[in-house]
């Protein structure tokens, strides 16, 4: 029977994690799933947990009050929805929404807050699978403002 | 290889313009046009995909624009436009029926040859699709010449997407995986939102017997390159399209001179490899 456990050590966002780590980070885990449609979050909440796709697709938007909503970005198996600053309180800045039925990992980030601050190793690991995937967004968000295709 | 079909040693009939008819007229989105255009007489010459005619509004002046329709097509030019400038603005407006001025094909076209045998991986941003369709039909035409076929497009909105509806009927076919993505979005989009190189990662990718073919900004390919490089393609199997103020075609003039290299008639496709330095070089 597959586990929550081994269903979080198959994700790539745990690739190569120590057994004892992803025990830790299983403990702050929990299974989730979302209709399409269904939000995983609104803009302004408090960002209290981020999320491991497992299969699906997300969409991020930004809507102005009483505006369409803008999506900027889409996430799919494998890849993980967290606001700004995820090691830290905050407030997600978009809104999150399941465009397809979704499967995902929910991590509660204050629990995990908790388990880095005792041991900063799990933190530096945390820290090292989060930031390349914060520069590939950076990236990727600035080739985007460039408006590369052309004259409108 | 394409064949570069003059060149400035050997002054023929590409240095004329050729009457040719507008024979249909297709309006993809907002300000740009798919024309096919007819030999007022005679039969149409034959083109390497990747190649480019010079086209001729009459009265307001010549632009290089890339043949976008089926090598195997005996009559008519395709041609896809966007109205950014004087001439292109006058050629997007041509309407059925009116004359136009053609010389070429000019240029190298895609490693069609070399890429026999290997996998390919096509991508495209915005209407770089255009220079990459007589591939793609090429491709389609002699599919088991070919290992998986992957093409990625990606373009700023869903309203903006170039052949929209032959990209679905491609996405049909079996034989070929066809990932599109756009910068933004309205709420109906159901499809990837993000730019091109972020598709890359998620293609199956035989990085020994790949060929790439890339087409779109600079700026886009060079991301792509840099997404290619992450997964281990080598220099040597990515080709690009280069983009440049191309004005006599055939190596004389040079407005389109890139370093050593003249990209209207050492491209517009060249390898990566051969000039990933000039690239990375700003003034050039």
């Amino acid at each position: 029977m597959e586990t929550l456990e081994h269903i979080l050590a198959a994700h790539p966002f745990c690739s190569g994690l120590a057994p004892e780590r992803l025990r830790l980070l299983y403990g702050c885990a929990r299974n989730c799933r979302f209709d399409a449609g269904q939000c995983l979050h609104r803009a302004c909440e408090g960002a209290d947990k981020f999320f491991l796709i497992r299969h699906g697709r997300v969409a991020l938007e930004i809507a102005e009050p009483g505006g369409t909503p803008f999506m900027f970005a889409t996430l799919e198996e494998g890849e993980i929805v967290f606001a700004g600053e995820p090691m830290s309180p905050c407030s997600w800045l978009f809104d999150a929404r399941a465009i397809e039925p979704t499967q995902a990992i929910s991590i509660d980030t204050a629990c995990l807050r908790g388990k880095c601050e005792r041991d900063y190793r799990l933190g530096y690991e945390m820290m090292s699978r989060f930031l390349p995937i914060l520069a590939k967004r950076l990236h990727a968000a600035r080739l985007q403002l460039l408006d590369v295709y052309g004259k409108r | 290889m394409g064949n570069a079909n003059v060149t400035a040693d050997a002054p023929g009939p590409g240095q004329t313009p050729q009457r040719y008819d507008v024979v249909r007229r297709q309006r993809e989105f907002a300000n740009t046009v798919t024309l096919a255009l007819k030999p007022h007489a005679g039969v149409r010459p034959t083109f390497t995909p990747g190649q480019f005619n010079m086209l001729y509004a009459f009265g307001v002046g010549e632009a290089a624009v890339s043949v976008s329709g089926d090598p195997a097509d005996a009559n008519t030019f395709i041609h896809t436009i966007r109205d950014v400038g004087a001439v292109s603005g006058a050629l997007a407006r041509l309407a059925v029926g009116a004359s136009v001025g053609v010389r070429g094909p000019f240029g190298r076209g895609w490693p069609m040859q070399a890429a026999i045998g290997t996998d390919v991986l096509i991508i495209a941003g915005g209407l770089g699709l255009a220079p990459l369709r007589p591939a793609i039909l090429d491709i389609f035409a002699h599919r088991r010449r070919y290992g998986r076929v992957s093409i990625l497009f990606g373009c700023r909105h869903p309203k903006e997407m170039l052949f929209c509806r032959e990209l679905r009927r491609w996405s049909r076919r079996v034989n070929v995986d066809v990932q599109v993505t756009v910068d933004h979005a309205d709420i109906g989009w159901h499809a990837h939102v993000g730019v091109v190189p972020t598709l890359i990662a998620r293609v199956a990718l035989d990085t020994r017997a790949t060929t790439v073919f890339v087409c779109g900004p600079e700026v886009m390919m060079r991301f792509s390159i840099n997404a290619l490089q992450d997964r281990g393609l080598p220099a040597r199997r990515i080709y690009l399209s280069m983009e440049r103020n191309m004005k006599c075609a055939i190596g004389l003039c040079g407005h389109c001179q890139f370093a050593s290299a003249f990209v209207c008639k050492d491209g517009p496709v060249m390898c990566y490899e051969k000039i990933a330095d000039m690239l990375a070089v700003p003034e050039i």
